[in-house]
């Protein structure tokens, strides 16, 4: 601070006339930023005023009224009830649902195979550590739209015709028309097994409470976790029998030229779903493979040196470690398939992207609100979820001085 | 003659052999180690004295010879090592401390978990050792927000939480920085005056020359050279140990 002031004295009692406050640091700083500041704001008011001007030469609003209008086409596959002739907003939530769903399942999907790859990669069988390597390059090194491309016309457009369908278990049916599976027809009573199931939840977090604090008083310890696990699995399914089985199944059935009944999805869905969780899964597994090699084998000697055992080993010393490393670049991969479904564009699947940024958008011409809809959902979901991570990082910090 | 003349054997290795794939890191070691007894074993790096002590607690499995742990034959594979840790502890040159764990809590995990201990009692168990190695007062904190030499203190305390009869000690001054080296060795020399059974891995001349029973040299795998601290530096029996000792005393 002494030396700032005294460098800043001595230039200006050294330079004299108007070239002084050029050289002084302070003067300097606060133009500068004072300029970056007027250019920002000056580029955003020619944006919008440019905007404004070009909407009222073409007789276009910027306004939302268009919502309540009915859209007026027919989307292929909606997750909620839609008509033709419902409005544009109810495309938007058609849109958003389908999105959701394509991003759920696909998180679901690529986590599962991405742990199990990840694992594999660290394997000491040889064949079983290249294969999953193998996997990961090809998938992590080729562009995704490559991929989606790649699955619906190479793959799912290629199988047989209903008729000839690959039928598995005799309820699940892939064909040329998409995957169709049983759809479950609850009936009177399936409520009492709903309950069942959220009463065994609910006990089985008391037990793993319990049981956490009844070890600490005691010393004892009692395998809560599998006798919850068991509880959540058999309290329903005892309800369930007791009430003679009040969920019954509607299989899909071959009729005329498709299959009628049962939940199916189109061809475009399967192959956006296994393409993206395909291509997610691969960096995934590099994720999982970086948090368990980033806990040192030290760790793992100390706590066989200390006699701790394996389970709580792997509980109390790797997981929370390892996850500490694994869960921030994870939550980075669920917000890239969020964003990543959008692609379903190419195939045709009616995402929001799809049904929203391009056929209402063609249709009705409201760029502007059309637009900022797109961008504020999908930064409402990243921003959510960015929001709920950073408290999460905050929590699981390791302390160092 | 020995002070623990007549004690009972706390370790016994008759002819461990050690290969790393071609390498023959252990040769035909013998090694009988009383109750009570101290034992110092240097060497260049290299020459096998880490995969020793880690052969004795298992976390080196041996192909051949035998190791008797407390009257205990050690099985090959690692079969039966949780019986043998429940008597051995050790002492890392890394620490080896858990970072996501408090102080305390790196000290309760095992006597909770493990050892089947109420909280309450672990957490006094845990503050008796932390106040004999003097950080008591350090308890809440977090490994890294400590010195390497208070690190190293929590890691003895919390291996002395499993109640070990033997401490085996691997290189536990060489990560520290000379000031801290003391505060570690005092609490070794203290643990040693208590009467542990210990067998440290060290460059610690002083240390050895003040605690130790035998002092063993070894290089590319064998225990060259054997003797009391008094006999061991002043009439090396053999070149290798000669120089060896030139170069660090």
């Amino acid at each position: 601070m002494a030396a700032t002031e005294q460098t800043g004295s001595r230039s200006s009692t050294e330079r004299t006339g108007p070239g002084r406050l050029l050289y002084d640091a302070t003067v300097r700083a606060i133009f500068l930023q004072a300029l970056t500041a007027a250019l920002v704001v000056g580029l955003f008011a020619w944006l919008i005023y440019n905007t404004m001007v070009n909407l009222q030469e073409r007789n276009l609003s910027a306004g939302f009224g268009f919502l309540d209008v009915s859209a007026g086409f027919g989307i292929s596959f909606t997750l909620i009830p839609y008509e033709e002739g419902d409005t544009y907003l109810r495309v938007f939530f058609v849109g958003i649902a389908n999105t959701l769903l394509v991003a759920a399942v696909s998180i679901a999907l690529a986590t599962i195979i991405g742990l199990f790859v990840g694992l594999a990669r660290l394997s000491d069988n040889w064949i079983v550590a290249k294969l999953s390597r193998a996997y990961i390059e090809l998938l992590r090194n080729t562009p995704l739209l490559l991929q989606i491309i790649a699955w619906f016309f190479g793959v799912f457009n290629l199988l047989p015709r209903p008729r000839d369908s690959v039928v598995m278990a005799e309820a699940f049916v892939l064909n040329n028309r998409g995957f169709y599976m049983p759809a479950p027809v609850p009936e009177l009573g399936f409520g009492y097994v709903m309950a069942a199931f959220v009463v065994a939840l609910l006990g089985a977090i008391a037990l793993y409470r319990w049981e956490d604090a009844r070890r600490d008083r005691t010393g004892k310890s009692f395998p809560a976790i599998s006798t919850g696990l068991a509880m959540i699995v058999l309290v329903p399914l005892v309800v369930h029998l007791a009430l003679g089985r009040p969920l019954s199944w509607d299989p899909p059935v071959l009729q005329g030229f498709n299959f009628v009944g049962g939940v199916s999805v189109p061809p475009a869905f399967c192959a956006l779903i296994v393409a993206l969780s395909a291509y997610t899964s691969a960096f995934i597994a590099e994720i999982v493979r970086s948090g368990i090699q980033s806990v040192s084998k030290g760790q793992l000697e100390a706590a066989g040196a200390l006699n701790l055992p394996p389970t709580w080993t792997l509980r109390r010393v790797i997981l929370p470690q390892a996850l500490r490393v694994i869960i921030p670049p994870l939550i980075s991969q669920y917000l890239n398939i969020t964003k990543n479904s959008s692609l379903a564009i190419a195939i045709g699947f009616p995402d929001l992207v799809s049904v929203w940024m391009n056929t209402s958008l063609n249709q009705s011409g409201r760029a502007i609100p059309i637009v900022a809809m797109t961008m504020a959902f999908y930064c409402l979901v990243s921003l959510t979820v960015s929001l709920v991570m950073n408290s999460y990082n905050r929590r699981v910090q390791i302390k160092e001085r | 003659m020995s002070r623990v003349e007549g004690a009972r054997k706390a370790i016994e290795i008759v002819k461990l052999n050690k290969w790393f794939g071609q390498f023959h890191v252990l040769k035909d070691i013998d090694l009988t180690v009383r109750e009570r007894e101290i034992y110092v074993i240097c060497g260049p790096s290299g020459s096998g004295k880490s995969t020793l002590i880690r052969c004795i607690n298992q976390l080196e499995h041996h192909q051949e010879g035998d190791i008797l742990v407390d009257g205990v034959l050690v099985e090959k594979g690692g079969k039966n090592q949780e019986t043998i840790r429940r008597t051995t502890g050790m002492v890392f040159q890394q620490f080896n401390l858990f970072p996501h764990l408090t102080v305390l809590e790196n000290c309760t995990l095992t006597p909770t978990l493990g050892l089947g201990m109420p909280r309450a009692e672990a957490e006094e168990l845990a503050m008796f050792h932390l106040k004999r190695v003097g950080i008591e007062d350090q308890a809440l904190k977090y490994p890294l927000q400590l010195s390497g030499g208070q690190q190293q203190r929590v890691a003895i305390a919390r291996s002395l939480c499993t109640r070990p009869k033997i401490m085996l000690f691997d290189e536990p001054t060489s990560a520290l920085d000379p000031e801290m080296i003391k505060e570690v060795l005092d609490v070794m020399v203290e643990l040693a005056d208590s009467g542990m059974t210990m067998i440290c891995v060290t460059h610690e001349m002083g240390f050895a020359r003040q605690v130790a029973d035998k002092i063993l040299f070894m290089d590319q795998g064998e225990i060259v050279e054997s003797g009391p601290p008094g006999e061991f530096f002043l009439n090396p029996r053999y070149d290798r140990t000669e120089q060896f000792l030139s170069h660090i005393l």
